[in-house]
């Protein structure tokens, strides 16, 4: 059974999973154009995290026991920073600066730049290295926190991925939770036409890894997979199955998704979009 | 008295051994220091390590790449990861983690490529780094040393330990020439004179230092005088020292077990055009792949020698006053 860290509201995390999406789209907007697709794909995933899961705490952005968030997949940089500022780590104004020059919140995450950001991401299949060296770091001084690192599917094309799960599982490391978004899509097209992965749980199962799929555009279901990942005791994955650019039609194409203009008048429009599915969506809750 | 021993001779010890003390008694005083190896520990000669500090030193098998980047996600969280391995996987196998996982994001890793140039020896092409000074000289901020024998890895290591980015340090694993008295100083990005000279100036790096030693007598045998530098930090470079020999002596040799492109002379090259252009030779490596041989053959091979230093000074000079 998960544990109920904090109480968990699934009126409030879909209401998170709408702002950042409708932050994104306000970032992309200003910016002209951006990485939509993996972007609208991850909200769900980081409203559960940011809204229910994590050990953190704005005001305190590099408290050493706080948990982590590697977004392995760095070029989705907008929703993290939509997340980060729905949890206030800087003002929401902040995302219409989103790739000008000189501002702290560039295409692809950056440490250095961002408060709130752990690890610099944009070269893919870095990230559950870099995310195996803090859980490794934070168990051998002690300091407690689980390390959370996203992955695209398509991203699990890199080699160094399995490298660093073969040495997650060696090393039996149970503070640290890999989480795919399956979105089934990658920049030039369907991940099963370009190079197929099959059965990612099967894959992570035989590297050794609790491995659990969930609907990842189900926060009730992403609550519990990442709960029971973090405290099985054990090297854990979750495939969260998601729909490249979900959340507004903008972006719910079958063409190219992966980055998109956006105009003031799309995100207006799309922005209403989701506001009335998440009212909807409410009324079938209730 | 001089900071060169009076005769030199291959050490007692091997270079490895000598750096496995020196990592052994850092950790002892700084207990942030991790060794990181990747399947060539026994080679390395890190093996002691783990025997002192089991908990601090990860074996992670055969995968740079990803010992690279959990290095600098370690260091993420406070620790001071020591990365080991042949320098050709340690620099050019894991460029882009070095540069994107480590460096891009101003972490704290440390990288000991083992077996420069023509010291991987009967190991071959395929392990004979002769482009990774050139590589880690690409990467903004990282501090590169290649010490000319053992003495100094005491400080060195300390060094790298005390400060915060990334360090590659290339060094050979195997018993060097030992031409250092203990106690001899070492700073990082401060030049080593040997000799002072007004003729020419050899400067060298690594096992080269020793052939630069060598053909300064053979220099002074027909009359000429050389100034010999030993610039073990390759970044950041001691400029003073470069415009400092190209004032003087008007002219300037650079010797390194590495390619002619890239490294020590071009580093040397770029200097002294900024901002004081005298003639430069280079001894190196001229467009070629390594080869297998012992480090004698080798040497011979590529004109990693004393001879092929003083016949290039020789040139230099002639090159003092003409059109550069």
């Amino acid at each position: 059974m998960p544990s109920k860290k904090k109480p968990f509201d699934v009126k409030e995390t879909m209401k998170a999973a709408a702002e950042i999406r409708k932050g994104v789209l306000r970032a992309l907007a200003a910016a002209g154009s951006g990485h939509i697709g993996g972007s609208m794909s991850l909200a769900e995933m980081l409203a559960v995290l940011y809204t229910d899961v994590l050990n953190i705490d704005s005001s305190v952005p590099d408290m050493p026991e706080r948990d982590y968030v590697v977004l392995s997949k760095g070029h989705c940089g907008p929703a993290l920073y939509s997340t980060l500022a729905y949890k206030g780590y800087f003002p929401a104004e902040e995302l219409l600066t989103l790739n000008k020059g000189g501002t702290n919140l560039p295409s692809h995450c950056d440490r250095l730049k961002t408060t709130g950001i752990d690890i610099s991401t944009g070269s893919l299949g870095q990230g559950i290295s870099l995310a195996t060296g803090v859980a490794m770091g934070k168990k051998l001084q002690g300091i407690p926190g689980t390390v959370y690192v996203i992955v695209g599917d398509g991203e699990l094309q890199e080699g160094q991925n399995w490298e660093a799960l073969m040495f997650i599982a060696h090393h039996k490391l149970s503070n640290i939770v890999v989480i795919v978004d399956n979105n089934g899509r990658q920049l030039d097209g369907y991940t099963a036409d370009i190079c197929a992965e099959e059965d990612l749980k099967a894959k992570f199962e035989a590297f050794g890894f609790e491995a659990v799929r969930a609907d990842g555009h189900d926060v009730r279901a992403l609550y519990d997979a990442f709960c029971a990942a973090s405290e099985c005791g054990k090297p854990a994955a979750v495939i969260c199955d998601t729909v490249k650019g979900h959340g507004c039609s903008l972006s719910e194409i079958d063409g190219f998704n992966h980055y998109m203009p956006v105009s003031p008048e799309d995100a207006e429009a799309a922005i209403a979009e989701i506001d009335r599915r998440l009212e909807v969506a409410y009324e079938h809750i209730a | 008295m001089s900071i060169l021993l009076d005769n030199f001779a291959p050490d007692t010890v091997e270079m490895r051994q000598a750096y496995c003390d020196a990592m052994i008694r850092e950790a002892t005083a700084n207990e942030k220091i991790m060794v990181i190896d990747a399947d060539v520990s026994h080679s390395v000669g890190t093996g002691r390590f783990y025997e002192a500090f089991p908990d601090r030193a990860i074996n992670c098998g055969i995968m740079e790449a990803h010992a690279v980047g959990m290095s600098a996600g370690m260091s993420a969280t406070g620790l001071i990861p020591f990365f080991h391995a042949f320098g050709i996987f340690a620099t050019r196998r894991v460029f882009d983690q070095i540069f994107i996982s480590c460096a891009y994001q101003k972490l704290n890793v440390k990288i000991i490529g083992a077996d420069p140039g023509v010291t991987a020896a009967t190991n071959g092409g395929t392990h004979m780094p002769f482009e990774d000074l050139g590589l880690m000289r690409l990467i903004p901020g990282a501090t590169i040393i290649e010490p000319a024998d053992a003495t100094m890895y005491g400080q060195i290591v300390h060094d790298m330990a005390s400060n915060y980015g990334i360090y590659y340090l290339r060094t050979s694993r195997r018993k060097t020439v030992r031409i250092y008295r203990d106690g001899v100083k070492f700073e990082t990005g401060k030049a080593i004179q040997l000799y002072d000279g007004s003729d020419v100036a050899i400067i060298a790096c690594g096992i080269m230092v020793y052939e630069a030693i060598k053909a300064r007598d053979l220099l002074k045998a027909e009359g000429i005088d050389a100034r010999v530098l030993d610039m073990h930090t390759l970044k950041p470079l001691d400029k003073a020292a470069v415009i400092g020999a190209a004032v003087d002596c008007g002219a300037i040799v650079t010797a390194e077990n590495h390619n002619a492109v890239g490294g020590l002379g071009s580093a040397v090259c770029e200097a002294v055009a900024d901002e004081y252009p005298v003639p430069v030779e280079r001894v190196g490596v001229f467009e070629s792949f390594g080869e297998v041989g012992t480090q004698d053959f080798l040497q011979k091979r590529f004109k990693l020698t004393a001879e092929e230093i003083a016949r290039k000074a020789k040139i230099c000079i002639e090159r003092k006053g003409k059109r550069l």
